[in-house]
């Protein structure tokens, strides 16, 4: 139980209150919260910007799972391959890199945070075009130019022409820049692990640093891995946007189509906003699927 | 022999050591070489990146393509100093309010009792969740229906609000002692005092970590200049650099110059992240969603 202060008590803290959350809650209810009600609402309508919507009803949705080849056939595999890769692969490979960075010494722990975090930093566009020159399509690209050299091709593939290569390239990609924020917030979660939980676990036959993670770290720091589940997901999901600005939209024969890229396609290049939107609310939905598996897993047990 | 248990965060360097760096080196690598590799070809002349085989060492490094990027820019309609103001501006205003509204709100939500506060705490953790590029439409006709397109409003309003540096800062702020929101209220503070000269000093961290949040979503967006504004005069240096490694980075000469502006947007970034690293990690220890 919590103490109960002056300050729970006094009566002009409600006012005050209010005033102080304003902005925020402005801006927020304007720019984030209508948003995603306007998505519901055109989700349910056809809108092609120009005339005013009209309301069909569950039509979309309808189309969505029954009629959208494209979608049912290589965008929501794509999508699940890459949220199962780099959401969840990248949130278990961020788990374990920051439990071996726990176990080395400063400055070489922050050296290394510092590199694996990186390359979050550059998401979206800004290292674009790094990934062109190095995925160049013939032997002047630089991997081309070194696969050749070490001899596992003969020939220079064109990567990001070419179907069989665009999703795992992304997905690489993915993985590279996952170790953003949720990565930051394991690695603080593990080094504020109380020591003594360590001593006691021995006590109790924890016998090696596997059992250790498992029963010991992990169990006390469920807030911070739940943190970095949620972020994990959202960034792995906003990061598939590289697909269409590697290769085009639609990508190649569809090869890395994923769910955000099939939304910039029907919305800014169709503009099919009715659909569009429905598509981003299946999008929505799925992250919540994920994260309330991560909530499951990681929220309060008692 | 009995398990000790061993000990989390080392303060010394020990051979057993060596086998969990070897295990994370490759990763390391694999994160760090292609930001090497961008910085080496940003400083490469000509030649080296006309070079059959390609070379991933520069060896001769010149500021040619930086040179070659200031040309580019004084033939281009809109000067770049024009682009580098915007930017200036927009980030500026949006990092500098971004940051008052969320602390103001986090104390509120902290601190202050009142009703309807644990569902809009709620509301903006769920809001964790919302993937920006899934709600880009709606949050296109909304700005549209505002009448903010073609304005730096558009580009500076939708910035501001951010879940994620709301949340970090609230849950530190539950960390700092009602006791010396007390003793303040007692020497007769009212909440602005409080907010000012308790909470702000007290929170510097947070407001570190949430200030690097704020300032990477807003240097690097392209949405707002894309799709909220026509009028070439008001978009950002992000913008700018994009059309350059957009347009140029398939012939070879441009991929130096595309190389060289990517770096000038990432560098910033990561300037910020080296100086505030500390409170960043002593943030991101109380980040839990509980």
């Amino acid at each position: 139980m919590k103490k109960k202060t002056r300050i729970s008590n006094r009566e002009n803290s409600n006012r005050a209150g209010y005033l102080f959350v304003l902005p925020y809650a402005v801006l927020f209810c304007i720019f984030i919260l209508a948003p995603v009600v306007l998505a519901i609402v055109l989700s349910f309508t056809n809108f092609d910007t120009i005339q005013f919507p009209s309301f069909v009803g569950f039509l979309n949705y309808i189309n969505l799972i029954t009629g959208d080849e494209v979608f049912m056939q290589y965008v929501l595999p794509n999508t699940v391959k890459y949220a199962l890769i780099v959401g969840v692969g990248g949130y278990v490979l961020a788990f374990l890199l920051a439990w071996a960075l726990a176990n080395i010494p400063n400055p070489l722990r922050t050296i290394f945070a510092l590199i694996l975090y990186s390359p979050s930093m550059t998401t979206g566009v800004a290292m674009t075009v790094l990934w062109k020159i190095i995925f160049t399509g013939d032997q002047t690209g630089y991997l081309n130019s070194w696969l050749m050299d070490i001899g596992a091709i003969n020939e220079p593939i064109i990567w990001l022409t070419n179907a069989n290569f665009l999703l795992p390239i992304v997905i690489i990609i993915g993985l590279w820049s996952s170790m953003g924020v949720g990565f930051l917030a394991i690695l603080a979660g593990i080094l504020n692990t109380d020591e003594s939980l360590y001593e006691a676990a021995a006590i109790d036959g924890v016998k090696n640093r596997f059992q250790e993670m498992i029963y010991v770290t992990v169990p006390s720091m469920r807030p911070q891995m739940l943190f970095a589940a949620v972020m994990q997901i959202v960034n792995s999901f906003q990061n598939g946007q590289i697909a269409s600005l590697l290769a085009g939209n639609p990508t190649p024969g569809y090869a890395a189509q994923l769910v955000v890229n099939h939304i910039e396609d029907y919305g800014f290049i169709r503009y099919e906003m009715g659909y569009a939107a429905a598509v981003s609310v299946a999008l929505l939905l799925i992250v919540q699927v994920f994260s309330m598996i991560s909530t499951k897993l990681f929220g309060e047990q008692d | 022999m009995a398990y000790k248990g061993h000990k989390i965060n080392p303060k010394k360097f020990e051979p057993g050591q060596i086998k969990i760096i070897l295990i994370i080196l490759p990763m390391v690598l694999l994160c760090g070489l292609p930001i090497i590799f961008i910085i080496f070809h940003a400083f490469k002349p000509m030649e080296e990146l006309f070079a059959f085989p390609p070379k991933f060492i520069t060896t001769h490094p010149t500021l040619d393509n930086f040179r070659q990027l200031m040309k580019n820019s004084r033939t281009a309609s809109i000067p770049l100093s024009r682009y580098v103001f915007n930017s200036l501006l927009i980030t500026g205003t949006v990092v500098f309010a971004s940051l008052i509204f969320s602390t103001a709100a986090a104390y509120s939500l902290s601190k202050l009792k009142y009703k309807g506060r644990a569902a809009m705490m709620q509301i903006n953790q769920l809001a964790l969740m919302f993937v920006p590029v899934a709600v880009m439409i709606p949050r296109y006709l909304v700005v549209n229906v505002l009448g903010m397109t073609n304005t730096y409003w558009s580009q500076i309003l939708p910035l501001i609000p951010l879940p994620v540096a709301l949340f970090l800062v609230k849950q530190f702020v539950d960390q700092t002692p009602d006791s010396l929101i007390e003793a303040a209220y007692m020497d007769g503070a009212g909440e602005l005092a409080i907010y000012f000269k308790v909470i702000l000093p007290l929170i510097k961290p947070a407001i570190a970590t949430a200030a690097i949040l704020v300032f990477q979503q807003v240097w690097t967006n392209l949405e707002a200049s894309n799709y909220y504004v026509n009028d070439d005069g008001l978009k950002t240096l992000a913008f700018y650099m994009n059309t350059l490694t957009g347009a140029t980075s398939n012939t070879v000469a441009g991929q130096g110059v595309a190389a060289a502006a990517s770096l000038i947007m990432f560098l910033p970034n990561l300037i910020l992240f080296c100086i505030l690293q500390k409170n960043v990690m002593n943030t991101m220890a109380h980040s839990g969603i509980k």
